[in-house]
């Protein structure tokens, strides 16, 4: 976040624009005292100096790095906001690799006319899901286009982590027999955004599970559990998650759908809409697959670790390649394929 | 969910196969006419559980795959005139017209809106003064009384830039058709049960009386269907032919009369097109003419001359029930939901799509469903593996 805070000062306050005007984006004193005074205030730690390009420091390997970029209609909604989006979004897919997250950099893309009080509710959000996640924003960027040009704000993030354990975790880890696991019900996070962004009022409102798992992840790792494969569901939902795997593995998966964890208040909104809840994205959630001798000890580790709801889902076989099978509850068996295009409401 | 759950227990639903199972002692051949059904058929393998002599066709009631392409073609135009904002249901973004779908079509500038109810356009029009609104609306009966509120709401409001592109389309003369082709094979059919909520059952007498077939309004869980299947059966096997209502919880015999008075004060009955069949007398709605104003084909211009289906899909076939989407060449191949070549592959009430997305083991293996599933998968239909 490269800034300028000479004697020349404006005495200006931060707050003297109540929205984001192109000077914020211009590299001058309006862009200064945005980065000082709200980023570099809010997001404040150690490694982030304003005054270079880029941060230093100092990372023992093997390190983990991984970036995304959020964009989400509406900014604010029920559980989050983008903000908390950017970081966990990120920090889980450090965790996904087997790692610890570290340090972050944000990128901001702001629309003129954003209110700044939004943009700072946005960048405290960030701050406090970066302070759960255990990590620092360490450097990063603003650009400002015109009015009309963006959503308000889009964020990139880029995470840096350093590996748990040695040994690899991925698609080529997984072994037929293994234990297929999710740490939580799955979908809440597309269903609030969706209902917030339809204006449909549900009975129990829908609250987005956007959240860091890194500790979840950690204690996994750290209990000495044969972890093969970590993913966390997030576009395209569980389903396309397992039938990357599947793809990846060259192995099949069967799943019993009645073990899958899901909140009665968003089967019931997608049962409105005609969304199968199994593609709807969640943002707080993971699914892992660990040797079945592991399975139940790695249950009990999640369900003390931020993980209550936590469930065995199903299992890696040899037979059907590239495939996932999902069991229903009256015995029918079904192939999950990839979501095609993106999901879209039915008419009735 | 009290109104759901029940209908999905395993134990139920394993009953009501069994007793089917004892009821049916011939071969017979039954239609469900609504693509929900189809979907629920495919998403819970219904057919696995039914006798073998008994054959399901699925049948014309998908509101998307039955809009002929040239109104497709006329929404896609519309959509790209400068001062027109579009707004559609989901369903309609991807179903392939000669400019591509809506989605490619927005992608080149046109203002297309996704909307879940027509009240959303009439929003966007009060909100738009500049912007001429135009609200595709598709559908059976079932969004034919929303349609008609969204025009009495915008008539209410006194906005002169809200229009409707009907494509409105009435299911129980499309039943009447199929009946009375002479190569029909239907015994029975499985009424559409979302359309009977609003309908009521007084269209189904008449006509199971005039082809014999037996009628029975069905719902969407595997035990509704279940319950359907049986009940038509029951009737097959006795050689009754009956209207039955066996989805008493939503559907009332006179449907929602306010309603369908509703419908009748913006809409007339009408004989249209639809995509497969063809003409269908009385098979769909079009806006009464003192209330032209609201009328897209009259405000922007009318809809071109009758357009070729591709050459290839055979949705026709499959609209009709003479064909099984895995029985097309072309379904998995050159046809799939990333590059549909008929709206029954794109549509979430599509057959087509309905095969592809729960059965696609089945599409690429051939032969019955659940069989194929089992072969490739080496799972069997207990997600066992073998």
């Amino acid at each position: 976040m490269t800034s300028h805070t000479g004697s020349m000062y404006c005495p200006t306050a931060f707050s003297s624009y109540e929205h984001i005007v192109l000077a914020h984006g211009g590299g001058g004193r309006a862009m200064h005292r945005l980065i000082d005074g709200l980023f570099a205030r809010v997001l404040s730690c150690p490694d982030l100096d304003t005054e270079h390009d880029g941060a230093l420091l100092d990372l023992a390997g093997p390190i983990a790095v991984t970036t995304d970029a959020f964009t989400v209609r509406p900014l604010f909604f029920p559980g989050g906001d983008i903000g908390r989006l950017a970081v966990c979004g990120t920090v889980n897919d450090i965790a996904m690799c087997g790692a610890r997250p570290r340090h972050l950099a944000a990128a901001f893309v702001l629309e003129e006319g954003l209110a700044l009080s939004d943009l700072e509710s946005i960048v405290r959000s960030m701050a406090t899901a970066a302070r759960e996640a255990g990590v620092s924003v360490v450097t990063g960027d603003t650009k400002v286009v015109e009015r009309g040009k963006g959503d308000g704000v889009y964020i990139t993030t880029t995470g840096l982590g350093t590996r748990i354990v040695p040994r690899r975790v991925g698609p080529r880890a997984v072994r037929a027999g293994d234990s297929v696991l999710v740490s939580g019900p799955v979908g809440d996070h597309g269903m609030a955004v969706l209902s917030v962004r339809e204006g449909l009022e549900h009975e129990t409102p829908l609250q987005s599970d956007v959240a860091p798992v890194v500790h979840s992840v950690a204690a996994l790792l750290e209990a000495d559990i044969e972890v093969r494969f970590l993913r966390d569901p997030t576009r395209g939902g569980l389903a396309s998650a397992l039938c990357e795997l599947a793809s990846a593995s060259g192995l099949g998966i069967s799943l019993r759908e009645h073990d899958i964890p899901i909140r009665s208040q968003v089967a019931d909104a997608c049962e409105l809409l005609g969304l199968d809840p199994l593609y709807v994205a969640s943002e707080g959630r993971f699914l892992s697959v660990v040797a079945a001798a592991d399975a139940e000890r790695a249950l009990i580790v999640l369900r003390q670790h931020g993980c209550p709801q936590a469930a065995r889902i199903g299992e890696i076989l040899a037979s059907g390649p590239g495939r996932v099978i999902l069991t229903n509850a009256i015995g029918g068996g079904r192939v999950l394929d990839m979501l095609s295009g993106e999901q879209l409401p039915r008419i009735c | 969910m009290k109104y759901v759950e029940p209908f999905r227990e395993p134990e139920r639903v394993r009953r009501a196969a069994a007793t089917l199972a004892a009821t049916c002692t011939r071969p017979w051949k039954i239609m469900e006419v609504c693509g929900g059904q189809t979907h629920a058929i495919a998403r819970y393998a219904i057919d696995d559980l039914l006798p073998d002599s008994l054959k399901l066709v699925h049948g014309p009631g998908c509101p998307v795959c039955v809009t002929p392409v040239e109104v497709i073609a006329h929404a896609q135009l519309l959509s790209l005139k400068p001062d027109v904002t579009l707004c559609t249901f989901g369903d309609m973004l991807r179903v392939p017209g000669p400019g591509g779908d809506l989605v490619a079509v927005r992608a080149r500038g046109a203002d297309v809106r996704l909307v879940l109810s027509p009240l959303d356009a009439v929003e966007i029009a009060r909100a738009n003064p500049e912007r001429q609104v135009v609200f595709f609306a598709v559908g059976f009966e079932t969004t034919a009384p929303s349609s008609a509120l969204s025009v009495e709401l915008a008539r209410r409001l006194e906005l002169s830039n809200y229009s409707l592109l009907v494509a409105h389309v009435r299911v129980a003369p499309a039943m009447e058709l199929l009946l009375s082709a002479p190569d029909n094979e239907v015994q029975g059919f499985l009424a559409a049960g979302h359309v009977c909520t609003i309908e009521g059952t007084s269209e189904y007498p008449a006509l199971a009386a005039r082809y014999r077939v037996p009628i029975v309004v069905t719902g969407f869980e595997p035990l509704d269907i279940l319950l359907g299947v049986r009940e038509v059966v029951r009737q097959l096997e006795a050689g009754q032919a009956d209207v039955t209502n066996r989805y008493e919880r939503a559907v009332k015999p006179d449907g929602n009369p306010l309603a369908r008075a509703m419908v009748d004060r913006v809409f007339e009955v009408a004989d249209v097109a639809w995509r497969g069949l063809g003409p269908v007398k009385r098979g769909g709605l079009k806006l009464r003419r003192e209330l032209a104003d609201f009328d897209a084909t009259r405000v922007h211009g009318p809809i071109a001359a009758p357009m070729p289906e591709p050459t290839a899909c055979r949705a026709a076939e499959v609209l009709r029930g003479r064909l099984e989407p895995i029985e097309c060449q072309a379904f998995g191949r050159q046809c799939t939901p990333e590059t549909p070549l008929g709206a029954p592959m794109v549509s979430t009430e599509g057959a087509c799509a309905a095969y592809f997305r729960f059965r696609p083991g089945a599409a690429r293996a051939g032969g019955r469903p659940a069989r194929a599933v089992a072969d490739r998968t080496g799972l069997d239909l207990a997600g066992k593996a073998r």
